[in-house]
């Protein structure tokens, strides 16, 4: 459990009825939904929407084996493009990604087509009787993947499919990543996450071994010797510190880390509570907390952001979400001081409003007390430093403290790649990350099998 | 509102919306309830000699689009399957309680004098306006000798037809089948043996799909299926050209024309009127939607009337025959471009590869600099074949813009090009 909140209660309602508050917050498409959403495909060229999507799914034409009762055909022409198109369409925020492309996504037409749905169910729907990727001949290749998220994933699936051995080090219990971790609940349902894992693994060829920690117990140099090639997908597993005093009394602590107890608990009941909490930040980390926090039965949740709505991280179609559920947004005010009870335990927080002068953001000299029983940051993850201390780490580039990769997903390091929120490239999403894993295999492919040419 | 009252081949109405003779106009019941809704005229469904036919088990399928929507319905019911006396009682009690309507008898019994000579009174006893020949029937009658079998045979279309004309004062209208190769040849035939007007288009051979897993066409009956009948809104251009050869045929010139075939809102009316038809048949739409849609149809084509500034039927009727031709005599030298407004584009890139696939490699996608495609028309490229209109998603968006290109008209009988060209 969450030491840090033994002290609070726990939601009054009973497991299964707060299960019914953390389902499937956009429903599956029914088979005759699906048929009626498909048809509304208008099957571009050139389509806008692939240019949109981080991972080169070809929207259209899964759509159209939809419309057609291909869903098989939909199913391998995602799948092909994307390994994890499952989770991807759970959980990208299609509102910024294809979806906002679609060009039935004006007043004219409407709506967008909804994409994620017509994909998920694609993928839900499909049924193969063996995995529908066939591993090439061995290589005789071993290449070590560091991180079994989604980035990690897709690189060791793309590369055991070309035919190489593949040894995930994964420093948890489960493979997965931010999808078994880090998802909110309703996004994500049920264990999607290891089904989906296991599907993957289905391919052969791919070892995981977890409780390998990169900088504790495991060295890059170790693995540069024993692999032809290493991919680091390594997330940003650090959260972000307020750097106030009592940052670490009772009541305070990352929503990372709730939101990865509330994944992984199996009576939801069980789960302490705070029927008032503070959220800081401005991300979808932070609505999901916020929002979790309202449907286990918090009363009172505040989500304080110190900049405005507009500058928020979190899309439109999140904050939505936040107001659906009660979750009251504060803008324009940042922590100032952790308020204690008598006891060292956390009662609320004070904040400084802020305005922007001359376009940096200042204090205005009011503040404001809010109570709560919790408080969760969710500003940010950053990169665990720990993870590159070896002596051949930290040889690697780095942008500020993510690692440098050039298009190819290389590293610095001859045979060292690396993808996903580790390096600078892209966006932080779960659909980039599967895209840099994917690329990053098939760099290592081609250097690879250049090598073998090449002797 | 205007007046949409006819008077077609003698028999009057209110409008100029019938059911045509199918399942819908089989029994009493049937017709009150479409009269009540508002409909002109209704052609009963087809009476033949007892014993009454037999009819199977399952009877329609159908071509749908992407959506469900039904582009056309396939049927192989036959004529009614009740007998010759009930159907007549019923004509009689509803022609008397509802005299203002048109209510026409549809006939089809075998190829014999005797046997049209014999029912010809029964059905004039009724007090119907007049009868329609079922020479179009394409299922199941045929194998007997009937419907489409006499229909495809002119010289049996003239014989029946003065049979009728013969023995009865009853208007006569012929309905003719289009499982023809040309339909100026029944229509001519109907018009020698003295037919009052015609109707087309029946149905249309057809098998809609096919059951892969049980390897059986549709619809299924037991094990096996059979071709049907085709109709609906997917027959209606068939059923134009066919009205257009017969209205513009110097042979039938004036000869009332019962427009038939996917006729399912006051446009499609409208436009087999611009054709030259006096009355207009429905029946898929009235199938899939309920009677109640005459009222939409009544009400939109009157509204569309007074827009126009036409008081009656007869002020448009035949509109567009006179501009209907022979390919011979269009004006090779007229020449449209494709305009693209670039404000209603949604940059879907579908006319793009329609016309670089397809066509005449004339509309350019540009990568735009923000992201995205802009399309533009290659002017000198394009041929003005309206593949990029057609394909286009947004209604308005592309635009075929006339050209001037100063060249007179010419038409390819006097065109150069022509080595077949007429002496001028």
């Amino acid at each position: 459990m969450i030491n840090a909140l033994n002290h609070l209660p726990h939601p009054q309602d009973d497991n299964a009825t707060l299960a019914t508050h953390f389902s499937d917050l956009a429903p599956p498409l029914t088979p005759r939904q699906a048929a009626v959403e498909s048809a509304r495909c208008l099957y571009c060229y050139d389509a806008p929407c692939v240019d949109a999507c981080p991972s080169d799914i070809d929207i259209p034409s899964f759509i159209r084996n939809i419309q057609q009762d291909n869903v098989q055909g939909a199913a391998i022409k995602i799948l092909s493009a994307n390994i994890l198109g499952g989770s991807c369409a759970r959980v990208c925020p299609t509102e910024i990604l294809c979806q906002q492309a679609c060009v039935r996504n004006n007043a004219q037409e409407c709506a967008p087509v909804l994409i994620g749905l017509l994909q998920r169910y694609a993928v839900d729907h499909a049924e193969f009787a063996e995995h529908p990727f066939q591993r090439a001949p061995s290589t005789g290749k071993r290449i070590a993947v560091v991180g079994a998220g989604p980035a990690g994933l897709a690189c060791a699936h793309r590369l055991a499919w070309h035919g190489h051995e593949v040894v995930i080090f994964e420093a948890r219990e489960k493979a997965g990543g931010l999808n078994e971790y880090g998802i909110a609940k309703y996004k994500l349902v049920d264990d999607f996450a290891q089904r989906e894992l296991d599907f993957v693994l289905q391919v052969g060829g791919i070892e995981i071994r977890h409780g390998q920690v990169l900088g504790d117990n495991l060295s890059l140099g170790e693995l540069q010797q024993q692999f032809d090639a290493v991919f680091l997908g390594l997330g940003l597993a650090a959260s972000r510190q307020l750097g106030l005093p009592d940052e670490g009394a009772p009541g305070l602590l990352s929503a990372t880390e709730y939101i990865r107890e509330l994944r992984q608990a199996d009576d939801l009941s069980t789960l302490p509570l705070a029927e008032r909490c503070i959220v800081l930040g401005a991300g979808n980390t932070a609505i999901d907390m916020a929002v979790q926090m309202a449907r286990l039965g918090a009363h009172d949740v505040n989500l304080v952001y110190r900049r405005g709505l507009q500058d928020m991280g979190a899309t439109q179609h999140e904050q939505d979400i936040a107001k659906a559920n009660q979750v009251r947004l504060l803008t324009w005010a940042q922590p100032e001081q952790v308020l204690l009870d008598d006891q060292g335990r956390v009662r609320g927080m004070r904040f400084a409003r802020t305005h922007l002068v001359d376009g940096r953001l200042q204090t205005t000299g009011q503040t404001f007390e809010l109570a709560a029983d919790a408080i969760f940051k969710a500003i940010g993850q950053a990169f665990d430093g720990q993870a590159l201390s070896d002596p051949q780490a930290l040889q690697l580039e780095r942008d500020g403290e993510r690692i440098r990769v050039d298009d190819n997903l290389r590293t610095s390091l001859p045979g060292v790649y690396a993808g996903g929120d580790c390096t600078h490239l892209g966006q932080d999403l779960t659909v980039q990350a599967v895209q840099h894993g994917k690329r990053a295999a098939e760099a290592i492919h081609a250097q690879l099998t250049l090598n073998v040419e090449a002797a | 509102m205007a007046d949409l009252s006819i008077e077609f081949a003698g028999i009057k109405a209110p409008n100029p919306f019938w059911l045509a003779s199918a399942p819908p106009t089989d029994k009493a019941y049937n017709v009150i309830r479409a009269f009540e809704a508002g409909w002109g005229g209704v052609v009963w469904k087809t009476l033949g000699e007892d014993p009454a036919a037999v009819n199977v088990s399952s009877r329609y399928s159908a071509h749908f689009g992407p959506n469900r929507e039904v582009l056309g319905i396939n049927n192989i019911e036959l004529i009614t399957d009740r007998s010759l006396e009930i159907n007549l009682r019923e004509i009689t009690q509803v022609k008397k309680a509802w005299p203002d309507r048109a209510l026409i008898v549809s006939l089809m019994v075998p190829c014999v004098e005797d046997a049209w000579k014999t029912i010809l009174p029964l059905v004039e006893a009724t007090g119907a306006d007049g009868i329609e020949l079922n020479f179009g029937c394409p299922h199941g009658m045929p194998e007997r000798g009937m419907g489409a079998a006499v229909g495809q045979v002119p010289e049996y279309v003239e014989q029946v037809t003065r049979w009728c004309k013969t023995y009865r004062s009853l208007p006569v209208i012929v309905k003719l089948t289009p499982n023809i190769t040309d339909i100026r040849q029944s229509a001519r035939a109907a018009h020698r043996g003295g037919a009052d007007a015609v109707s087309l288009i029946n149905t249309i051979n057809s098998i809609t799909s096919v059951d892969l897993e049980r390897m059986i066409a549709l619809p299924i009956v037991g094990e096996a299926s059979t071709h049907g009948g085709y109709c609906g809104s997917a027959v209606k251009p068939i059923a134009l050209n066919m009205v257009a050869e017969i209205a513009r045929d110097p042979a039938t010139h004036g000869l009332p024309i019962s427009g038939i075939g996917g006729i399912g809102s006051w446009r499609d009316a409208a436009e087999f009127i611009a054709l030259g038809c006096g009355s207009v048949q429905v029946c898929t739409a009235a199938m899939l939607h309920g009677f109640r849609i005459v009222d939409e149809m009544k009400d939109g084509l009157s509204r569309w009337m007074d827009s126009q500034g036409y008081h009656s039927l007869q002020d448009f009727r035949g509109r567009a025959v006179g501009h209907t031709t022979d390919w011979k005599y269009l004006d090779i030298n007229y020449q449209v471009i494709a305009r693209i407004d670039q404000q209603a584009c949604i940059g879907c890139g579908r006319c793009h590869i329609a016309c670089e696939d397809t066509s005449h490699q004339a509309i350019a996608s540009l990568v735009k600099a923000e992201g995205g495609h802009r399309y533009e028309v290659i002017d000198a490229e394009c041929v003005g074949c309206n593949l990029c209109q057609i394909t286009c998603p947004v209604e308005d968006c592309i635009e075929m813009v006339p050209q001037d290109t100063g060249k007179p008209f010419l038409d390819w009988l006097h065109d150069p090009r022509n080595p077949y060209r007429e002496a001028s």
